[in-house]
């Protein structure tokens, strides 16, 4: 299995659409590599270049994370650019099962475990991600706190084989 | 014991925007132990099981996958790279070439080639290549591939356009269309259902789109998370197929899973040329679909009563679709763009309302006027019935179908700081165009905006009589 966690990147608003992870113009790529440099790139306010936004490996975000489109692009830009965990207060539906389905993560937390790990975003804050007892721990120069989390069975399953094509695939 | 959240919400007065709500919280009866009372979507459900791996997700048969050239060739490219270039079943695979056609560079014809090449290879009857291909969302109807009671995947989340027919359609990711494409099954968390009931009297100047706008301003973009939007009432019970479409096109704002209807009467007629062979008359088919109904006492999580008498035509004013206001606070916004078309309101009952306020008359100097006629069909009969020479003769640039403008990808993309009136289903941020506004709309709002080049009122335009 992969491994999950490393540098927070924090995006304070709710209800991103995966129009800003990922805009239309670049649906016509035929390959995931060629996604990558334009990861988030409608997200007004966001700057890749921004140190605080470089080498992230964790997005912590607000309330209905990637709603709108059903493209998978918008984990696989994220893939790309080595990110497989998304924790938010909510996800649109589509989004999170594309998540799972590639193997990645997509943990809800209630708003105020939210808050608190919002609270951590001081530039250097880490995120660690413990399937085995379904636990996180963000460590910053704030502290370090540890939260639990749930996650429902079948999707710690994707994660385990790797997404739904393995799965299925052996299944059915 | 189900508890019951019921809302109602009821016009204050006719042109009021500000809406009276009453919350109310009915204890139903008691469930009865001996008869499961199911909704639309619990049955379909019931009928596809074809797994339970873990308890609450379900492994659904899939009645209808369908395919276009964004999404699909890169579960096809992975298919191939797994030594597993196959499908499970090439009478229930539909393909069409529609957001970016005909291809405008390398790439998107690479995308159209991939498709076309896998679409041969594997003998998929039901491929809709340039001079037969229209927007997904409306040439799959139109071509009697949906039926009550079906389950549909797509990779595009308007899929949920489906549900008009009484089916279970959801939009899916590219990895679910691949699993769909090769063995013939989704999984899902089992959605609730969210109640929908639209009564009274539908005012002049409003339809379908307005009301959906509404149901999304009051469920907001989250509201219907996992949920399936279930519209009933006397207003839906009266709505044409198209309109319908319309609804239930839209449930994706609001982050429902499918909208659905009950399959009825106006769902048999629409349905009859492709089903005549299977039942003796239309009223037996109506028998049929009526045992998809949700059950006398199946459980909603939310009830909503709306009560349209009175209400204004809709628009949207921000970057959501839930910024939703009352036309006559929009009223004066200069627009640069005026595009009529996509699954949400590109049919041809769209295209004649738009043309009953266009006849005779011409767009306002500074607008670009764009209509998409969603498939070959539609764009035949709005021809045929002189719909497409009112759009040209008022000014409009008629495009072949396609979803391009809709998601910025071609065939009227805004430049930064333009602002669109839409008949589409997205006012996000850059969505037709970096830096570019839009505004939801119904295509009458956007037929007189059109004319004023500025956002106006449907109310207070006459409608001419076509042939």
């Amino acid at each position: 299995m992969k491994s999950f966690g490393g540098k927070a990147l924090f995006l304070d608003r709710s209800d991103i659409n995966t129009d800003e992870i990922i805009p239309a113009k670049y649906l016509t790529e035929i390959s995931k590599e060629a996604l990558k440099a334009h990861m988030l790139e409608d997200l007004k306010g966001f700057d890749p270049q921004a140190p605080e936004s470089r080498g992230a490996r964790v997005v912590v975000t607000r309330a209905n994370f990637g709603c709108g489109s059903s493209r998978e692009h918008a984990p696989w830009v994220f893939e790309m650019n080595d990110i497989n965990v998304v924790i938010a207060t909510s996800f649109a539906r589509i989004f999170r099962q594309n998540m799972f389905n590639c193997g990645m993560l997509a943990i809800e937390l209630p708003e105020d475990a939210i808050s608190k790990l919002f609270r951590h975003n001081d530039g250097t804050a880490e995120v660690a991600v413990e399937l085995r007892n379904d636990t996180l721990t963000i460590s910053s120069g704030r502290g370090r706190e540890t939260v639990p989390f749930q996650i429902a069975k079948f999707d710690k399953a994707l994660v385990e084989a790797g997404g739904w094509v393995d799965f299925a695939d052996a299944k059915y | 014991m189900k508890v019951y959240h019921i809302q109602r919400i009821l016009p204050t007065g006719i042109g009021k925007t500000i809406l009276h709500y009453d919350i109310l919280h009915i204890i139903a009866e008691e469930e009865s132990e001996s008869i499961m009372a199911l909704t639309l979507s619990e049955k379909i459900f019931k009928s596809h099981l074809r797994d339970e791996p873990f308890p609450g997700t379900k492994v659904l048969d899939i009645d209808v996958v369908m395919c276009h050239e964004i999404t699909t060739p890169i579960a096809i490219n992975d298919l191939v790279a797994r030594g597993k270039d196959r499908v499970f079943d090439p009478d229930k695979i539909k393909v069409v070439i529609d957001h970016v056609t005909p291809a405008k560079d390398t790439k998107t014809a690479q995308q159209g080639k991939i498709l076309r090449d896998w679409a041969h290879r594997h003998q998929i009857k039901d491929f809709f290549d340039i001079g037969r291909n229209g927007v997904c969302h409306a040439l799959f109807p139109e071509q009697g591939f949906i039926r009550p009671g079906y389950t549909v995947i797509m990779g595009d989340s308007h899929t949920c356009t489906h549900g008009a027919f009484g089916a279970f359609a959801a939009g899916v990711g590219t990895t679910d269309l691949e699993v769909g494409i090769l063995k013939g099954v989704c999984a899902f968390r089992e959605p609730k259902t969210i109640r929908i009931n639209v009564n009274g009297a539908v005012p002049e100047g409003v339809y379908a789109k307005d009301i959906i706008l509404r149901i999304i301003r009051e469920l907001t973009v989250k509201g219907a998370t996992d949920c399936v939007i279930e519209f009933q009432g006397n207003v839906v019970r009266k709505m044409s197929m198209e309109s319908r479409m319309t609804l239930c096109n839209m449930a994706i704002e609001a982050g429902g899973t499918s909208g659905i209807c009950m399959p009825d009467g106006i769902t048999v007629d629409y349905l009859w040329p492709f089903i005549s062979s299977e039942y003796p008359d239309k009223k037996a088919a109506r028998r049929d679909y009526r045992r998809w109904w949700s059950d006398r006492g199946c459980t909603y999580v939310r009830v909503i009563d709306i009560d349209v008498t009175g209400m204004e035509p809709q628009i949207t004013s921000g970057y959501k679709p839930d910024d939703v206001k009352g036309v006559s606070e929009m009223a004066g916004t200069p627009v640069d763009q005026v595009y009529i078309g996509s699954c949400t309101n590109g049919r041809l009952e769209d295209l004649r309302i738009a043309a009953q306020y266009l006849k005779g008359k011409t767009i306002a100097p500074s607008v670009r006027g764009i209509v998409s006629p969603a498939t070959p069909k539609i764009f035949r009969d709005a021809d045929r019935l002189g719909i497409i020479r009112i759009f040209m003769d008022a000014g409009f640039c008629v495009t072949n179908p396609t979803c391009g403008a809709c998601l910025g990808m071609s065939n009227g993309v805004l430049a930064p700081g333009e602002v669109c009136a839409s008949t589409t289903n997205r006012n996000f941020n850059g969505r037709m165009g970096k830096g570019g506004m839009v505004h939801l709309m119904s295509p009458a709002v956007a037929a007189v905006t059109a004319l004023e080049g500025k956002i106006a009122d449907p109310r207070h335009y006459r409608k001419e009589k076509l042939r």
